[in-house]
Parts: structure tokens; C-alpha cells; sequence
């Protein structure tokens, strides 16, 4: 089973990546950015009976490792 | 006094870590492997050196942080065992759950080298007895994930609680602006947990205990944990 799980920065933490590069948006002369904020995208395999299961499976695997839940979300779509 | 350095996959100042214990208490510290499960019966102090653990891939200290060895590291803490992190060894205690907060992306987005005045919060523990309460020291900081975050009601705990060990500040002792190397909450540069026994730095007080390479301002941190057990 395919899923895909992102992790983003909370509202609110700052991120000077995301910043760096919505000026570089700007710099190029594209119109329309107001922010970009920068995250992370992981592609899972995972085996699981079924979709719940596998769900709960990946939730345990941003809460051990994927995720810093002091910073970020997590968002899993299978 | 006993110590135990530990060596991830990445790990590069594991050399200069052990040559300032080895000053200190007059004797080599146990080098240990991440994939190792236990410590040497009898430590007393374990140390996480700096460097980039497995490739800082994920986040600073993430991988590290949940590494077998960590299992015993977390229970020597439990313990009231000493634990000492220094800047890789920082975030690798942050990702672990021993110390609150996270070291994210310096605010200016630079990796910075240099020389760094820091003030010492408190004299009182078993890290910082050699050196006097608000006393400057000058050691160095190199770094790119240094910047400090934790969400308001921890900062507010661990100000509360006394928890704040070291603020980047000027030579003269003022903290704040340009002072501040990385964008840290509070100027924060170092933090102890709840009992004081593990103690996260981003500066290296190893690389300041020779005359040679500029000072010696690091020494008194090793004095003081040799003369702590």
C-alpha cells in the first residue's frame, strides 16, 4: 500500500529556509507568492490488512521519528 | 570520575572531547559505539560529542537520538547520572527527549565559526562550580542548526526553574542583538533538565582548554565534572 506522509513546520515557528526562498521567488520576478513555508514529504511503502491499520502504523512513525512534534505537523494520506 | 564518550556514525569531535576529559580527570574515557547496549559498569558521566550524526539526515540528532545506546543513556539520566551534549550531542539530547526544545536553522541561515562570548547562568551545578555565577567565557561555536526554539510554556518553564545555563552574550556580559549568533530564544546557548544532571550546549568547551588554539576559558566546565564524582 502507497502512502505519503508530510510534515510541516507549525503555525507560528519561524522558518528561515521557507523565507530564503520566497525572497528568491520574489527575486526572480514571479507574481503572487505572499509566503512560502518549507516541508517534508516522505513516499511509505507499508503493509498493513487494511488502510486504518496502515494509518496507524505510520502515525507511530511520525510520532517516533518523522516528526519533531515540538515544531511540526504531520499529515498522512493513503 | 569515570566517562564514557559515545561515537555515532558522523561523529567528529570525539578526539578533542576525550583530550579535555582525559586533562581533567587523568584518565581515557571509554569510547562507545552507537550500536553498543549498555555502559561501562560504574559511569559516571556520558558524553554526546559534536559532529554530524548519520549525515544530520532527517534532523540534527534525530537518528542519533533514537539509536540503541540512547536506551542506556536514558536510564543512566533517570539515574541521576551525568550527561553532556555539545552541539551535535545537543540536538542528539533534544531529539531524545532528555532535554526540551530544539535546535532549528540559525536565524540568519548561515553556518557560523568563530569565537563566542558566553555568560554562565549558575555556579551551583555539577558542570559549572569552577566557574563563578554571570562569569564571561570566551569559547568557540560552529554551527548551522543552533538557533534555540522551544513553544512559550517551556521557555517559561525552564526560565522559571533556573534551567537556562549559558547565554551568548558580548565580552562585556550583555546579552541580546548582535550578541546573539543564531537567533536563540532568550539567547539561550545552553539548557540543563529538570535535575541538572544532563547539561546541552551548542558552543564546544572542548576546543578551548589548550593555550595553543586561543584559550582555556572551556577548562573549569571538565574540572568541574571531575571533581563531581
Amino acid at each position: 500500500m502507497k502512502a505519503r506522509v508530510v510534515v510541516t513546520l507549525k503555525n507560528g515557528v519561524l522558518d528561515p529556509q521557507g523565507k530564503a526562498i520566497e525572497g528568491a521567488l520574489k527575486s526572480l520576478g514571479v507574481a503572487g507568492v505572499d509566503s512560502v513555508r518549507q516541508g517534508k514529504v516522505f513516499d511509505v511503502e507499508v503493509t498493513g490488512a487494511d488502510a486504518a491499520s496502515a494509518k496507524a502504523q505510520l502515525t507511530a512513525a511520525c510520532e517516533k521519528l518523522l516528526a519533531n512534534t515540538v515544531i511540526e505537523n504531520y499529515q498522512i494520506d493513503i | 570520575m569515570k566517562a564514557a564518550v559515545i561515537v555515532f556514525p558522523g561523529s567528529n569531535r570525539e578526539g578533542d572531547m576525550a583530550r579535555a576529559l582525559e586533562q581533567a580527570t587523568g584518565k581515557k574515557p571509554a569510547m562507545l559505539w552507537h550500536a553498543d547496549h549498555e555502559l561501562p559498569a560504574g559511569t559516571d558521566l556520558v558524553v554526546l560529542p559534536g559532529g554530524f550524526s548519520y549525515g544530520d539526515y532527517l534532523r540534527c540528532g534525530a537518528i542519533a537520538g533514537r539509536a540503541a545506546i540512547m536506551d542506556a543513556v536514558r536510564a543512566h539520566a533517570a539515574r541521576g547520572g551525568l550527561v553532556l551534549g555539545v552541539c551535535n550531542g545537543f540536538q542528539i539530547l533534544c531529539e531524545s527527549g532528555l532535554l526540551p526544545g530544539v535546535l532549528m536553522r540559525n536565524a540568519n541561515l548561515r553556518f557560523v565559526c568563530k569565537m563566542q562570548h558566553l555568560r554562565v547562568e549558575r555556579s551551583d551545578t555539577a558542570f559549572t562550580r569552577q566557574y563563578a555565577k554571570g562569569q564571561v567565557i570566551e569559547v568557540c561555536i560552529a554551527h548551522g542548526e543552533g538557533n534555540y526554539e522551544a513553544d512559550d510554556a517551556t521557555i517559561e518553564r525552564i526560565e522559571g526553574e533556573g534551567l537556562v545555563a549559558f547565554r551568548y552574550c558580548d565580552a562585556a556580559g550583555v546579552i541580546g542583538g548582535a550578541a546573539n549568533p543564531n537567533g536563540s530564544r532568550n539567547d539561550i546557548a545552553g539548557v540543563y533538565s529538570e535535575k541538572r544532571n544532563v547539561l546541552g550546549l551548542m558552543p564546544h568547551p572542548e576546543n578551548l582548554i589548550d593555550p595553543l588554539v586561543g584559550g582555556i576559558d572551556g577548562r573549569a566546565l571538565f574540572a568541574s565534572l571531575a571533581s563531581a564524582a
